[in-house]
């Protein structure tokens, strides 16, 4: 059974558009900024927040849409909010079981049950502990037992791993790719890092302004993105444009040389690692060289990233030695040069 | 070494009318205890100050029964629903706080008196007269205590976070369930509070109960009541009702704070 989802939500000046469909087994990304309507689509999805139009289906089931509205208690799903919610006058055990006893399961039967996912998620020693003497990793962690205990169709997790510190991070994000890995239902997570839905979904949706403006697979958006927002998520200097052969005019000035020859609109991006700067206009190998000014100086862990304002602007990561050789200040005037065999071009 | 310094910034404008206040407050407690007749204290506890003291505190108890029953509902209704003119609703609520009791007695007895707008058919209908009755009493204490309760309690539930009852809603709870098991226990310290300061006020409940209910002993006279009497005709007999009832109400108030409402100030 196939989640289908056609939400519309109008909220004030805010307007969701947003078509979703998840496969039986599938994580879908929904990767966004703050105010894309991320948090609004899993509220509908939810029941939390009804639709304006449009529909939510599972199967033949109508959860919303046609006269039909289905409250949350009595929607197949499970979620996990970002600040986790735990009830704080329950003990991690209580917690768990709380789905099973709210859906009439027994209390012994409920109680073993939530003891088996507490073991499940490598908690067991810890189920008589009340929240607030879990840590940041643990919270997280029965968070995901508890919407997972009931056995939904329907999994959605809001920001999972944002309230956590870089190091429990890395450790809580992948015994949830293992736990979603497991999980037969359908999951959504919905989260601003890339590097969590990168690692974590099947498939990602981008949303902006209330419209998904890509998906795709993980990789596939990785290396061609089609908005801003995505190639500066990914890390990479994207440009829209005209291809005639192997030149290609940009929407916002300047031409950039590609490597194989191709027509019609295109995206071109590559990496700012591949950018070279020169204070005088270099000769040879490079293709594509303009002039640009400094317009900002970044320090990264082991890289200087400059940002260039030109025909076209673009991103460079230099090393220290030649941030150093070139003395870089803002507003200098440099040239920049790309080969490019280092560009990569699909249709737009 | 702070501490030291901080004291010596107290601002004496602030020190002498706080000093005059608390000494406001505390000395005719002080006189209270002064005056009463410590060695005679035995003899003058009579039979009816036990009948007044238990009659107070069986009402007191009943009347916060009431007022938790109905003023729970009361205060979410006012701080969860959606409800038009919540606001309004607020101010009316609070109205028994202002009114003097007295006047809250009369109208209890306009609308619940034999006579009343439903009190006639009460009495009609099913034979119940609540005025001058311990019921009655019950009913005037619940009357003018309620709304501390439903204050307090509306607070709390405004203070708590909706998110957890969402997140219960998620979990396949009722809204029923969802109040019971989340809501309710999230506002439990506003509920004692309110449910205490409730009580205490229909411990001490005066001019309500004396108008409603009269002053019929065994029955319907309280402690307040009974002080009030016996400082007519026997003045060492209300110190000694003063006393005990001070001392209950000190003593419960007490129990209670070291139990449920002390925070970590």
């Amino acid at each position: 059974m196939t989640l289908n989802a056609n939400l519309r939500v109008t909220r004030g000046t805010f307007d969701l558009d947003l078509d979703l469909a998840i496969a039986p087994g599938e994580v879908v990304a929904l990767l966004g900024p703050n105010g894309a309507g991320k948090s609004t689509a899993l509220r509908a999805l939810a029941g939390l927040s009804p639709l304006t139009s449009g529909s939510i289906a599972l199967g033949e089931s109508t959860w919303d849409g046609d006269g039909t509205f289905l409250h949350p208690e009595h929607r197949p799903i499970g979620v996990v909010f970002q600040d986790y919610l735990l009830f704080a006058h329950l003990t991690a055990l209580e917690n768990v079981a709380f789905g099973l006893r709210a859906r009439g399961t027994r209390r012994a039967e409920a109680r073993a049950e939530a003891a088996r996912w507490l073991d499940r998620v490598g908690l067991a020693e810890f189920a008589q502990r009340k929240p607030r003497a879990l840590s940041g990793g643990q919270a997280q962690r029965v968070a995901l037992a508890r919407a997972l205990a009931t056995g939904p169709s329907l999994l959605l997790l809001d920001e999972p791993l944002a309230a956590l510190d870089a190091s429990t991070r890395l450790q809580v994000r992948s015994e949830l790719g293992r736990h979603l890995a497991e999980f037969g239902g359908h999951t959504l997570l919905v989260t601003h890092d890339p590097l969590d839905a990168m690692v974590l979904a099947d498939r990602l949706v981008i949303l902006e302004h209330g419209r998904a403006v890509q998906q795709g697979p993980p990789a596939e958006v990785a290396r061609q993105p089609r908005t801003d927002y995505v190639a500066n998520l990914v890390g990479l200097n994207l440009y829209r444009g005209t291809a005639n052969g192997t030149a290609v005019d940009l929407a916002d000035g300047g031409v950039l040389t590609v490597a194989s020859p191709v027509t019609g609109a295109v995206h071109v991006a590559f990496p700012p690692t591949a950018v070279s700067l020169h204070v005088a206009r270099p000769d040879g190998s490079p293709r594509n060289t303009w002039q640009v000014t400094v317009a900002a100086i970044e320090q990264h862990a082991h890289t200087t990233r400059v940002r260039l304002d030109g025909a076209p602007s673009v991103l460079a990561d230099i090393t220290t030695a030649t941030l150093a050789d070139l003395r870089l200040r803002p507003g200098d005037t440099l040239w920049a040069a790309v080969k490019a065999t280092e560009t990569h071009t699909y249709p737009a | 070494m702070t501490r030291h310094r901080v004291r010596g910034r107290l601002p004496v404008v602030l020190v002498v009318p706080a000093v005059i206040g608390l000494a406001f407050l505390l000395v005719p407690l002080a006189g209270l205890l002064i005056r009463t007749p410590w060695t005679s204290l035995s003899t003058l506890l009579s039979a009816e100050v036990g009948e007044a003291l238990r009659l107070s505190l069986i009402c007191a108890s009943l009347a916060t029964v009431l007022c938790l029953f109905l003023g729970i509902p009361l205060a979410w209704l006012l701080a969860r629903s959606g409800l038009p003119g919540r606001g309004f609703l607020r101010a009316l609520v609070t109205v028994p706080l202002v009114l003097p009791p007295v006047v809250g007695g009369v109208a209890l007895l306009l609308v619940l008196g034999r006579r009343g707008l439903i009190g006639e058919h009460l009495d009609a209908w099913f034979g119940i007269s609540l005025p001058f009755t311990t019921a009655g009493v019950v009913v005037a204490e619940a009357f003018v205590a309620m709304p501390f309760l439903v204050i307090s309690v509306e607070g709390a539930l405004r203070a708590a976070d909706p998110r957890f009852e969402e997140a219960a809603a998620t979990l396949g709870a009722s809204r029923w369930l969802t109040f019971r098991r989340v809501t309710l226990p999230s506002v439990l310290p506003g509920v004692v509070a309110g449910g205490v300061l409730c009580w205490a006020r229909a411990l001490g409940e005066f001019g309500a109960t004396i108008t409603f209910a009269g002053n019929f002993p065994g029955e319907t006279t309280t402690m307040p009541l009974a002080v009030y009497l016996a400082l007519e005709t026997d003045p060492d007999a209300a110190i000694v009702l003063s006393i005990v009832l001070l001392l209950v109400s000190v003593g419960v108030l007490a129990g209670l704070r070291d139990r449920w409402i002390s925070g970590p100030t």
